[in-house]
Parts: C-alpha cells; structure tokens; sequence
C-alpha cells in the first residue's frame, strides 16, 4: 500500500504542499480560480514548525483510525484502497473526530460546520501535496517496501564502514 | 520564544493582549515556518518564466528556467537588496539637497543655514567656492553639487572620494566599483540583475560593492546636509523608554527618518499659542514630544526629546493608550499602526507623498510651508488628545537617563580638551597602550528573530568589559539608551579598567562633569558614517589605511535592505563587519565564502555571520587582536 511520507530533513517550509492541497479541493482546481473562490477552499494538511524544525504533518490515514472509531453518525469511513473518508452529508458537527485525531490533522468547516480532513485525493495517482513539494521532502512510497530498503541501507552502511 | 529584552516593550504586549490586538511577534509567529526558499536566497521572481527554486538538494532542479544557477540567483537578490537600501538612503539625501537648494533660492522661510562653519567645510571639502561668497551662494553651490551626485556623472562621488582614504579609493579604482552617480548605480544594479543580464556572482558581487558606496555617498551627504540646515550635534541629556510618555501631556510621536519633518514639529511645539491650545484642552503639562526609530535619533542629538522607543517596538508606543498622534514620513514605519490605531484614540499621520498608509490621516509636507505644517500636524495631535481615553493609559514607569549626540566633530572637540594641537593624538596613545583595546560602532535594527536588545545587552557587556570603545547609531542606539547604557554611570558598572580611565579623562577634561557615557551615540543609521569620518581621520593620521586599524562593526540584530547596504559599505571600507541574522545568501556556497572569507583578501573587511552573541564578542575580539599584532601593538 502506498503511503505518504515526510522526510523533514527536506522540508524548506515553503508551505507549496498546503497550497496544492487547498487548490485540488477548490471548485475549478486552478490557483487563479481558487484565490477568487468565496469562501476560500481549505487545505488539509499543515506545515508545522518547532525549535528549527519545519514538516508538513497530515493524515495518515491509520490502519486503527482513531477519527474513524470515534466517529458516531457512520460519517468517516474506509474507501476501497484504504483511505479514510467523508460520506458528507452524514456529518453532524460533534467534532469527535477532531478530538481522536492524534496528529491534529482534522479540523473545522468553517462554513458548512462539518468536518474536514484529508482524502489523500482519491481520484489523481499522486496526492497534490506530493506533487507540489520541490524538495521531495514529501513522497508517495510502497509501505511494504520501506523495511526491505532499510535492510539493504544496513547492510551498505556497514559495508562502508558506517556502522 | 521571550519577545523582548525591554520590560516597557514587555508591558506594551501585555497591554496588547488584553485588548486583543496582535503585534508585531504574534504576527511573526503566524507566519512560522517561513519559506526556506526565500531564507537561503535560493527563489528568484525576475521575470514572467519564472517563480524559480533552486533545490538545496542533489536531486531536485539546479538551475532556474533561464539556467540561473544559485550562485547567479542569490547575487542578483543581494544586489537587488543593495540597491533597495541604496535608493533609501538616495532619497532621504536627495529630499535635504533639495531644501538646501530652497533654502538658498529663498524659497522657503522656515528652514536656515544652523552650522555656517559645517557648511564652509563642506563646502570646501567638495571644491566650491567659499572665499568671498555669501552664505547662500555657498549652500547654492553645495545642494547643486549636492544633486549632481544623483546622475551620471563622468567622474566619481564627490562624497564618496573626499571622505575616504587614498588607500580605498586605489583599492575601489582597481575593483572598478567606483560609482559615478547614487541613483545611476541604483539603476544599473536593477538593470544588470534583470533577466538576462549579469550571470557571473563575483561580478555582481562587485557590482553590489559599487552600488553600497553609493549608499555610502548617500549617506554621508544626508548627514552634511542635515548637520549644515539643523546643527551639527553635540553631547545632550535625555532620556529613554516608553516613561518619557507624559499622563497630563499632549504625546506626540516622531517617527521615521529625516529631520526635514520633525524639526519643524519640534520648532511649532515650543510656539506659545499651541502650548495654550494644548492645556485648553485639557493638558495640563502642554506638548510632549517624544522619538521613535532614527528620527528619534535626529531629534533626541539635536534637542534631547526623550527616545520613546525603537522600531521593532514601534507599535508598544500605541499600546501605552497615552499617545495621542504619531507623525511619520518614511522608513521603518509598520504598516500595523493604523489597525493598532483603529481601536485607541492615537492619530496616525502620514506625510510623504510616497508613503501614504490606508486608514491614516494624511497631513502632506511642504517644504516652502514646513512650519504651517507642522502646526496643522500639531493641532490634529491636540484633537486626538480630547479623544483619550484615561481608563485606557497604561504608562510604564521605566525610563533611563542618557548622554547623546557625539558627532565626529563633538568628538573632536572633546579630545581637544585634553590636546587642543593634536586632538587625536589621545584617542590614538590609548590604543596605542592598550586602554583601548579597540572599538567596534553597533549599528542596524532590533529583529523579531531575536528577543528584542538580547544580542547588543550581551555584547556589550563583555566587549566593554574587554576595554573596547563602543559606537552606536540607528535602532542600535535606541536599544542602549533604553537599557541605560548611554549614561556616564554605566561606565563604573561594565567598563574595563583601561576604558574607564579614558572614558573618565575625557569626560571631565571636556566639562561633562563626569565620565563620557559607555556607549558614544554618534546619531541616526544614516549617520554612520560619522563613525567612518573618525577611522578615516585616524588612518590618514597614522599614514595607513582603515583595514588595519583595530575597528570593527555589528548589526547584531539586523533587519532592512538598508542594513544590508550599510553593512556591505563597511566590508568595504576594511571592517571586520558581524551580523547577527543569517542574510539570505546562504543558498550559494561562492557568495557565501567571497563574503565572509575571500572578500578579505580584496578589501580586508568580511562579514562575520554569528547569530549567538557571545561568540560574536569572540570573533570580533579575534579580529581586533590581529591587527593589533599586525601593527605591533600592546596585547
């Protein structure tokens, strides 16, 4: 399964993501049509910032989602390729899910007073954010490959005297 | 993160929360994480192909859409910086030349020749006429010459070229960054950063040098010019903090730049009949004028008006409640007071046809009716003051006393108490032996980035401890005149043995009545170089050049385009130059070593980038105590 991952070291804080973010879930997913659009789209995902350390944090869309369980009107659910997301119209504004939500990452409609979250763009290959970061700080990886390419990347540092 | 070192700055804030406004560190912190991009130089906005960034990392883009690599990208932002804070301080200059010229023609009654004696020497110094000429020929001779500088000329900056050493400008000459004209250079440098134009960072580099000895002429004519039309300073008591806000008084701010302004507001406020209109309305003390920023600086050196406070602490003023109009030209000034205004009672008036800000009330100067103006500015300030309201004003009751205005030439004539044949000849003996070990001039703003006065409060502890005589200009001085650094009693509590002893010399063979303050404030950020007039006048005395002499500067707190341009003219001149904010070069490791390491090669200044305070004090005391081996002095 495909995941989005964060690699801080990378991030330069230049809050691209956050904007890609607001621009795919606008009306005409253009910039210039999003900046005019009233109320303004919301992204969905945050750069953060802390003691020098600049990341995007957002959904990870929890294999135990705790947004999901807390939620009591059967509005969040799990789509057929793992991401967790809004059936709308069943949202009541109770805002569990904002207070299960380890990563703060599911915050208000400020205009429909439902809540919002990430949906990982369920309908592009590459999430927007991922395709915006110019660093590659944010990148789409293959979960079940990463523990694989860990073992290999001991085995080379050991090789060059790393470790 | 602490926001201020300055417990009147800390009360304001506090004021501020409680009325639910945001200040300057709330919106900081809103705007955290800043782009990353924008911090190291490494966007470029230059043409319509762009926005470009240049990944800091292997695997992302090298080059922008032209083939601007980030070498090529981050000098034409610094150049673009240079020529910004250029154009700044070319537009004051060029605001005084044109009064001047007024002044000359009759066309304005309400500004004079104050210094008759600045204006000769200046005159003379520059090649026009004095002997036999009347006073206003002499000023019509020196605003011409004054305006020439602003276009190309085919020679080089009169005020650059007579106010340097014979080493420098062979130096410049051989560099080819001899400027001919202030907003020539200023041009050139948007011209040569433009689309297409310079590729080659270590040309434009150079390029940014000229353009900064620009701003260094522009400079140091503002400051002749001021010193010639106001009076040339000398040493004052005053005050500073925001105590110097008066409950019973009308407090009206000054805030910006140039003196053109507010000395005319400080001349209306001692007229009788606004001082009645003030009382009348209520005031039972009449008028009080107070200093913000470098205008503060202009009248606090002229006049002794109380410094209120310092730029970054600009909107703390406001949050007082007992300010009842803040007057500002250009420069500095937050955009933020007028949404601060719009929930207290405080008169923002804007003045400057080129900086209006919305939601002010706008009172237009006119030099050839200065004084009227003034007047009107003053009577909007009596308005507002009707408008207080007492349960708001929150003063604080901290201020501390100060000794300012030591222009070179106060300078001067204080030592000439001590040799009246060879005034310098003291300064020079006790560097000589080891007094003084040193001196390093502070100059440059208060940051955001920094709790407000943190890094000059650390610095100059240790660095007088160390015996090096301290120079201060610009928000620099704010910051130690708030902190009571500025006072002759300071000396006792940080001084080295050695300074202290000169510092006691002087002041009370110079009448003082007690030791010169710790901190000598040698005026406004645009009178720097009045700190340079002195290094040159000591390297042309010793037959040697200003790179090694045991000078250094610091903006330890950095934050305008005009600092950027005050602080590469330093380079220049030879100084070991500390900044205390990571300027957005870091993007281009060539621009980044020419200028903190190679440029010392060319010029024998560099730029020391040091935001922990305390290994700054090391690193500047490193270079005093190399050229003081290098000239064989005592260690």
């Amino acid at each position: 399964m495909d995941q989005v991952f964060v690699r801080p070291e990378r991030c330069m804080g230049c809050r691209s993501c956050e904007i890609a973010c607001a621009v795919q879930h606008s009306k005409d997913k253009t910039l210039l049509s999003a900046i005019m659009q009233s109320p303004s789209p919301q992204k969905r995902l945050f750069v953060e910032w802390a003691d020098g350390l600049k990341m995007p944090v957002l959904c990870r869309h929890c294999e135990d989602a705790p947004c999901m369980n807390a939620c009591i009107s059967g509005c969040l659910y799990r789509d057929e390729k793992g991401f967790i997301r809004r059936r709308k119209e069943r949202c009541i504004g109770c805002w569990s899910c904002i207070m299960a939500c380890p990563f703060g990452v599911i915050v208000r409609d400020r205009h429909k007073r439902i809540a919002v979250k990430c949906d990982r763009c369920h309908k592009l290959d590459v999430p927007a954010c991922v395709n915006a970061c110019p660093t590659k700080a944010l990148i789409l990886v293959d979960v079940d490959k990463i523990p694989g390419d860990r073992r290999k990347s001991v085995l080379l540092s050991i090789n060059n005297g790393e470790a | 993160m602490e926001r201020s070192m300055d417990r009147g700055t800390n009360l304001a804030i506090e004021n501020a929360k409680a009325l639910g406004l945001s200040t300057v560190w709330d919106r900081y912190e809103a705007q955290l994480p800043q782009c990353g991009f924008g911090e190291t130089g490494l966007c470029c906005r230059n043409c319509m192909q762009g926005p470009c960034r240049i990944s800091p990392f292997e695997d992302g883009p090298q080059r922008g859409v032209c083939g601007a690599d980030a070498d090529v990208m981050v000098a034409r932002g610094l150049m673009r910086a240079v020529a910004a804070g250029t154009a700044s301080h070319g537009g004051h200059a060029k605001h005084m030349a044109h009064t001047l010229l007024m002044v000359a023609k009759g066309q304005t009654g309400d500004y004079r020749i104050t210094d008759t004696e600045k204006l000769k020497a200046v005159a003379e110094r520059i090649g026009v006429e004095v002997n036999g000429a009347s006073i206003e020929d002499i000023a019509r001779g020196v605003a011409l010459k004054a305006l020439e500088e602003f276009s190309e000329k085919d020679s080089p900056l009169i005020w650059a070229g007579t106010t340097i050493t014979q080493g420098r400008i062979e130096r410049f000459s051989k560099l080819g960054v001899i400027p001919t004209g202030i907003d020539s250079v200023v041009s050139e440098s948007m011209h040569r950063s433009t689309y297409g134009v310079d590729a080659d960072p270590v040309n434009l580099l150079l390029g940014t040098i000229k353009c900064a000895l620009a701003d260094y002429a522009s400079c140091h004519l503002a400051t002749d010019l001021a010193d010639i039309l106001f009076g040339t300073p000398s040493p004052v008591k005053t005050a500073a903090n925001l105590g110097v806000l008066k409950t019973e008084a009308v407090n009206i701010a000054l805030h910006g730049h140039n003196p053109l302004l507010s000395e005319m507001i400080v001349q209306a406020a001692g007229s009788d009949d606004l001082k009645i209109m003030a009382r009348e309305a209520g005031a039972s003390e009449g008028i009080n004028l107070v200093g913000v920023c470098c205008t503060g600086n202009e009248v606090m050196m002229r006049h002794g008006i109380p410094m209120a406070t310092s730029s970054v602490s600009q909107e703390s003023i406001l949050l007082t409640g007992a300010l009842d109009a803040i007057v500002v030209d250009y420069q500095c000034i937050m955009p933020a007071l007028s949404s601060i205004a719009e929930c207290l009672h405080t008169e923002i008036i804007t003045t400057m046809p080129i900086a209006k800000i919305s939601g002010a009330m706008h009172i237009e100067f006119d030099e050839a009716h200065a004084l009227e103006k003034a007047r009107e500015i003053i009577k909007a300030g009596i308005e507002a003051f009707k408008k207080r309201d007492p349960s708001r004003v929150k003063i604080p009751d901290i201020s501390s006393p100060a000794v300012v205005g030591f222009s070179a030439e106060a300078i001067i004539n204080a030592l000439s108490t001590i040799n009246s044949e060879d005034p310098l000849k003291p300064l020079i003996d006790n560097i000589v032996e080891g007094n003084i070990y040193g001196v390093c001039l502070f100059a440059g703003c208060n940051t955001v980035k920094i709790p407000q006065d943190r890094n000059y409060i650390a610095m100059i502890k240790e660095l007088a401890k160390r015996n090096v005589l301290i120079l201060a200009t610009g928000c620099a001085s704010g910051a130690f005149a708030r902190h009571g650094f500025m006072s002759p009693e300071a000396v006792d509590g940080y001084a080295g043995e050695g300074l202290k002893t000169i510092l006691k010399a002087i002041g009370e063979s110079a009448g003082l009545g007690g030791p010169l303050p710790l901190v000598l404030h040698m005026g406004s950020c645009v009178d720097n170089t009045r700190a340079a007039d002195v290094a040159v006048a000591i390297a042309n005395k010793l037959g040697t050049d200003i790179d090694r002499l045991p000078v250094v500067a610091s903006a330890p707190e950095p934050v305008t385009e005009k600092a950027l341009a005050i602080g590469t003219w330093a380079v220049a001149a030879g100084l070991p130059t500390h900044v205390g904010v990571v300027p957005p070069v870091t993007g281009s490791r060539t621009v980044t070593e020419v200028l903190t390491s190679s440029v010392k090669e060319l010029l024998g200044g560099w730029f020391i980038v040091e935001p922990d305070p305390m290994k700054a004090v090391e690193a500047l005391y490193q270079a005093l105590t190399e050229r003081r081996k290098a000239l064989g002095l005592k260690l």
